[in-house]
């Protein structure tokens, strides 16, 4: 499980720099997305993948370590309001720049 | 416990909430943001006070004994940058009244200010790693939006770069926090430092600290700071003071605080990184400052080369100059804020930032010249003024352990720091009036906060030994984490 873990996690990462490197604003977006859920599933399984039951005292043996879990959510919720900042921000600049290609956006000064 | 320590993150959070609802109202707004900042200050004071009388202060939130919940650690160190921000940023406030414009304030200008700063005494204060990620957020988050409101087309090609870089940076703090997390099995900050001296620090966990390393460099513009002369000259010069004044030193307290009570088990590995990375970032910085002719890039660079000289001081690791690693850092908030004011005075009044088309200003605005002029010699380090000690203080440090060519190094940058401000204070002010005749503008509003900041420049640099008294409180806590372990670990009720 932990092998698949990884190879999900490299995946994502991959994908992920691979689109930051593009030049459409869009793909960039996309890209600070995914690198963000690689980062989770790295979080998720760097704190060890166990078997078994919710984190209340007096139910079973074994524990699950709820602290990555509150990490994670934690996480998300702040990549999910980056994000939704990313577009509008992207969505503002092709308005206002005419273009989402990251070269063409020339020095100018107003 | 003490409760108080919550206060600098919730008298902002507050604020901003407050002023949420009031977006007509910019006069209103103006005077809950001021009323907001005094408090700030006296909460600010009253812990300084607090902690030099009664030792390190701790909160542990909703009762979870350390290591198992978020504890809040108001240490010497955290609290005088508390302190030293708020004076700052309540300058900062005072200046944005007359230059932000209408626009601007009516777009949540105040909101995201006090949201921004809820992020930085929040970074100060707390215990937590991973709590200290969500910090640092709120704070980017807000410096997003402050940097791209306005909307002009600079700003907006600035900010999609700026926020790509802060995402990068902090995916990898993510990433970092669950290494970390995988090799010890903790985040409090007090237990990290017991767990990492028990591991022994080998392999592993110096590559953590080299990862750790990164991530904060890129945030305080140590070495890898290619993003910052272009992303902070895009937003009005009072958003430039707020980011020059405090952002860069959240990502520098967070490096020195990582680097002083985390990774301390092996000295020779991760001090030598940061002293390399300080060395290339003074010369590089040094050379930015010098080559550049706007007034916007000649200032940024000035921030990269503090920056370096901070790290310097934090490679040296003595006793000495560690203290004067607190004092110049403290120098530095309160000397780069009047720079940036200072500095869109300058542009406001000519009308331009070229350096090329400014000249004869001294006629017009005699007090805003001399202003700059002493706080160049201020940020230069001539004795009176605030530089001086915590230059010194650093210096002596490095000699000690025998740091000869970096001290050179930072001596040397002192000179450029020297040359480009002169250079902008000799063709700004001196040579003669360009052609278009710029019509005179009022400067008294600016001149008093900048004359206010001013005045406790030179009070920090001739009261230095009152001041000292707060800060070797601080150095001696980074010289000797155990205090910050105990005072953590060991709950008091």
């Amino acid at each position: 499980m932990e092998l698949l873990m990884a190879v999900a996690v490299g995946i994502l990462f991959t994908i992920g720099v691979y689109l930051i490197l593009s030049k459409s604003l869009l793909r960039i977006v996309l890209g600070t997305s995914l690198l963000t859920h690689g980062v989770h599933l790295l979080l998720l399984t760097m704190a060890g993948l166990k078997k078994g039951s919710a984190p209340v005292l007096g139910k079973a043996d074994t524990y699950v370590d709820p602290l990555p879990q509150a990490l994670i959510l934690t996480s998300i919720v702040i990549s999910f309001g980056v994000t939704a900042f990313y577009f509008v921000l992207a969505y503002r600049s092709y308005q206002a720049l005419g273009t989402d290609e990251i070269d063409s956006i020339k020095e100018d000064k107003e | 416990m003490s409760n108080l320590l919550v206060l600098p993150i919730l008298i902002p959070l507050c604020t901003a909430v407050i002023l949420m609802f009031f977006k007509e109202k910019i006069r209103l707004q103006r005077g809950i943001s001021a009323v907001s900042g005094v408090l700030n200050i006296l909460i600010a004071l009253l812990l300084v006070t607090r902690v030099h009388s009664e030792g390190i202060q701790t909160l542990q939130m909703g009762g979870w004994a350390p290591p198992y919940g978020i504890v809040f650690v108001g240490d010497m160190f955290a609290v005088l940058l508390v302190a030293m921000a708020s004076v700052v940023s309540f300058a900062i406030l005072l200046y944005s009244f007359h230059s932000i414009g209408e626009k601007r304030e009516r777009f949540y200008y105040y909101t995201f200010f006090q949201f921004l700063l809820v992020g930085v005494y929040g970074s100060f204060l707390t215990g937590d790693i991973f709590n200290l990620f969500v910090f640092f957020e709120v704070m980017l988050i807000s410096s997003y939006a402050l940097i791209s409101i306005g909307g002009t087309r600079l700003q907006l090609r600035e900010t999609s770069k700026y926020l790509l870089i802060n995402i990068v940076s902090s995916t990898l703090f993510v990433a970092a926090v669950a290494y970390l997390y995988a090799a010890v099995g903790t985040l409090n900050m007090a237990h990290l430092s017991q767990r990492i001296a028990e591991a022994g620090q080998g392999g592993v966990l110096n590559v953590i600290a080299v990862l750790f390393l990164i991530v904060f460099s890129l945030k305080a513009g140590l070495f890898l700071f290619f993003w910052l002369p272009g992303s902070y000259s895009a937003p009005p010069a009072a958003v430039r003071a707020l980011f020059g004044a405090l952002l860069t030193k959240v990502g520098l307290y967070a490096i020195i605080r990582t680097f002083t009570l985390l990774f301390v088990n092996d000295p020779g590995f991760t001090q030598s990184w940061i002293a390399w990375m300080a060395a290339a970032t003074m010369i590089l910085g040094g050379l930015g400052a010098v080559a550049y002719k706007d007034i916007p890039r000649i200032l940024n660079y000035n921030v990269i080369i503090s920056v370096g000289f901070v790290a310097f001081g934090l490679a040296a690791g003595t006793r000495d100059a560690l203290d004067g690693t607190v004092f110049y850092l403290l120098h530095d908030m309160l000397a780069k804020g009047l720079m940036f004011i200072l500095g869109g005075v300058i542009i406001s009044a000519a009308g331009t930032d070229r350096l090329n088309s400014m000249g004869g200003m001294i006629k017009k605005y005699p007090l805003i010249g001399w202003m700059f002029f002493i706080l160049t010699l201020a940020l230069v380090g001539i004795p009176p003024l605030s530089g001086f000690a915590g230059k010194v203080l650093i210096i002596r440090g490095a000699l000690d352990t025998g740091m000869l060519t970096l001290s050179l190094i930072g001596l040397g940058s002192s000179f450029l720091v020297l040359y480009s401000l002169i250079k902008v204070f000799r063709q700004a002010f001196w040579g003669n009036e360009p052609e278009n005749d710029q019509p005179k503008v009022s400067l008294k509003w600016a001149s008093a906060i900048a004359g206010g900041l001013l005045v406790l420049v030179i009070a920090m640099g001739i009261g230095a030994e009152f001041v000292f008294t707060y800060v070797s409180q601080a150095g001696e806590v980074l010289a000797s984490p155990v205090q910050y372990i105990d005072a953590v670990m060991k709950m008091k009720e």
